[in-house]
């Protein structure tokens, strides 16, 4: 955010059980620009905020204000990241679309661990301010693999899976999730940038993630789009003028609580109230499937959650085949979810397969 | 609804106590300016945090639910409190708003009222606005009225009188079983039509009076007149409600003459146009001064805004347009308004109603 969740209150977001907050570190450095914020004493007291801060690099929009190309160095992100102050700051490294293919790829990720070396050497307050490294390297395990390593090496308090949520498809997508966590170390967090949709979120939780970050809530809300289990509601149709049930009956925000579908329908893309009762109501679902996905892993009943989710998400067990295999891999039963068509399809690929290995030996 | 007069100052300026729905709330008063039934900026959770019983009092123009919401819906909800989650609050339906809702006097005619609104010009009949008053169920309504701005013809001018008094007739004997009606009262810039129209109205069987037609063209030097002229024709133990007056000066005008409510834009335009204003230190316009103050918008102010943020950051909020500047603003802004009535409110519970309206003049120009 540029110093502020779009309409929202800080006291709302407490409210909301928000526990950390991005800032967005291009938009801040341009204005009103990291030494002021350094001045008044940090982004936390400029914007009032209690709770915890990261900001990204700074390097990921680097589109022009004002026409000249911003070559960001690591030691700039990282000098302008000490000066905002929050407590997760994020190396400077090289991302390219995974829609690319060749040697530029190897080229970024190379430059990524060169730079982590500059980033942690720029450091100037890594009593106060964590230094997470990003891995990169496509959609190529094997490029992902030595990004990986050379960043455990640094022993870095927390790692970031990027340069994914850029247009890959999702059967790649959620294959690098699984590589990345499967190799990164336990005891650290992994943050997944950039992820995203609720069903994204499950999976790559599914997968061994633990952060996540996306401007997807709030603007979807902009657009009049309210998350829902089911999926989206959209409140600007037609229909909604008359629906007089809440967003979401199962829900406890202040919004599902107080209006109907026809009171904010009459209210999206025409005024203000609209977005901001909405973007509260999403950030609030986005914080209750947080808490949802926490509990039930520490009540040890993650796979009934998940099942539960995909279920209310998936009414007729039509659940994307790349949910199915990323959940195989996670070990998550979800056979309950799936329609028994798709999942002997799953399950005879599977076997399949192992009688060919076995033919082989 | 019950209205009692307590205390007079120097001539018209009384303070009283309005009974409306659960609350009890002071006179003179303010009626916070909503769109659809909710402010502009400041969301349901954060109304709690401006000072109560006095916030409580909200101007709702039915016409804005006309864009997008049905009155059978409404109703089936069941009327505002329903609707807009406000189960503490109270509504008073007029259905001008003088942002939006603006009337549109050459486009009125003896069907009914037109106004100039964000999905058009609409000419409202008397039925349906009492279907609007019958579906949405404040706590207090004004009839519907036929608005001329100060530069009108005589004839036109004698139309909208005539006219007003029949829709009033016409409003009450279809008027819904709950809801305390104030009947409403034009004239234009016509000391006889005022006066005319006053009298008319104070022989009708309504709980209070809607000052309308002003602040549409008439000079603040003739609105005092204009004020005497309908104020004397009405009852003193009934309450009388105006629109239209924005500026602190104004309001100080209207509660000299003896009005007890009003409904002003005054800090929904400021919250709109990125304008914040103290009115006691008038801060005016947002500028690059602002940028390292880490003071609040008024020291001292007991606000959430003031309480919460600086100078500084909301500068910075204004200068990269996020909306929670203007939340921040409306806050602030209403919070400071409802400061000034309280302290009206003090002046004339001590007799000096004058001497502080003098002060204030003089301080603000």
């Amino acid at each position: 955010m540029a110093g502020t969740i779009k309409g929202l209150a800080t006291y709302q977001l407490e409210e909301i059980g928000c526990q950390i907050i991005l800032g967005n570190t291009y938009h801040l450095a341009l204005r009103p620009t990291s030494e002021l914020i350094d001045e008044l004493g940090g982004l936390h007291k400029f914007m009032n905020w209690p709770r915890a801060l990261l900001t990204d690099s700074g390097g990921f929009q680097m589109s022009p204000v004002d026409g000249k190309p911003m070559l960001l160095t690591p030691e700039e992100s990282i000098q302008i990241q000490n000066r905002i102050g929050a407590d997760i700051i994020m190396a400077l490294d090289d991302v390219v679309k995974t829609t690319i293919t060749g040697p530029r790829i190897e080229e970024a990720m190379y430059r990524t661990l060169r730079w982590i070396d500059r980033c942690i050497a720029a450091h100037k307050r890594p009593h106060d301010q964590n230094l997470f490294g990003i891995v990169q390297g496509g959609l190529d395990p094997v490029l992902r693999d030595i990004c990986v390593r050379g960043l455990v090496d640094r022993n870095l308090p927390g790692y970031a899976i990027g340069g994914l949520a850029g247009g890959e498809d999702k059967d790649s997508f959620w294959r690098v999730v699984a590589q990345c966590t499967a190799t990164l170390p336990e005891d650290k967090p992994r943050y997944v940038m950039g992820v995203g949709y609720p069903l994204d979120i499950v999976v790559c939780s599914a997968l061994g993630a633990d952060m996540y970050d996306c401007v997807y809530p709030t603007r979807t809300a902009r657009f009049g789009t309210a998350l829902v289990p089911e999926g989206v509601l959209k409140l600007k149709h037609r229909a909604m003028a008359e629906d007089t049930r809440p967003i979401d009956p199962t829900c406890a925000c202040m919004v599902c609580k107080n209006y109907t579908r026809a009171y904010i329908h009459s209210l999206v893309t025409k005024d203000a109230m609209g977005s901001q009762l909405l973007s509260f109501h999403n950030l609030y679902y986005m914080m209750q499937l947080s808490k949802n996905l926490h509990s039930s892993i520490v009540q040890g009943k993650f796979p009934e959650f998940v099942c539960n989710f995909l279920q209310k998400m998936f009414p007729k067990g039509d659940i994307p085949e790349w949910v199915c295999n990323a959940m195989e891999v996670a070990e998550i039963d979800i056979s309950s979810c799936c329609a028994p068509f798709r999942y002997i399809q799953a399950t005879k690929v599977q076997s399949n397969l192992n009688e060919d290995e076995i033919q082989a030996v | 609804m019950k209205f009692v007069v307590k205390a007079w100052s120097n001539g018209g300026a009384r303070a009283g106590i309005l009974h409306l729905g659960t609350s009890t709330i002071d006179t003179p008063s303010l009626l916070l300016s909503t769109r659809k039934g909710l402010p502009h900026f400041i969301s349901p959770d954060l109304l709690s945090c401006l000072p109560a019983p006095e916030s409580r009092l909200l101007h709702v123009s039915p016409l804005h639910f006309l864009e997008g919401l049905s009155m059978k819906t409404i109703s089936k909800i069941g009327g505002l409190h329903q609707l807009l989650g406000l189960h503490d609050h109270c509504f008073v339906a007029v259905p001008r708003d003088s942002i939006q809702c603006l009337p549109e006097a050459n486009s009125t005619n003896k069907i009914g009222a037109s106004f100039e609104t964000p999905c058009g010009r609409l000419l409202i009949k008397p039925v349906e606005y009492m279907e609007m008053i019958s579906s949405t169920r404040p706590e207090l309504w004004a009839t519907l009225a036929d608005e001329v701005p100060a530069w009108v013809s005589d004839k036109r001018n004698k139309t909208s009188v005539d006219r007003t008094i029949k829709w009033l007739d016409e409003c009450i004997s279809i008027s819904p079983a709950s809801g305390a009606v104030f009947g409403a009262i034009v004239g234009g810039s016509s000391l006889e039509e005022r006066r005319r129209c006053a009298q008319e109205v104070a022989t009708r069987n309504v709980s209070g009076y809607w000052v309308g037609g002003l602040g549409l063209g008439e000079s603040m030097d003739e609105r005092p007149a204009l004020l005497n002229a309908v104020i004397e024709a009405l009852p003193e133990e009934k309450p009388r409600l105006i629109c239209g007056l924005g500026l602190p000066e104004e309001i100080l005008q209207g509660i000299a003459a003896g009005v007890d409510i009003f409904e002003s834009t005054y800090v929904a335009q400021f919250a709109m146009y990125y304008h914040p204003t103290c009115l006691l230190t008038m801060l005016i316009a947002f500028t690059a001064i602002y940028r390292k103050d880490t003071t609040s918008i008024v020291e001292g102010c007991t606000c959430y805004t003031c309480r919460n943020h600086t100078r500084a950051y909301i500068n910075h909020l204004l200068n990269v347009h996020e909306m929670l500047a203007q939340i921040l603003l409306e806050i602030h802004n209403t919070h400071h308004f409802l400061g000034f009535f309280r302290l009206i409110r003090d002046a004339i519970n001590a007799g000096r109603f004058e001497e502080f309206r003098r002060e204030f003049v003089q301080r603000w120009r």
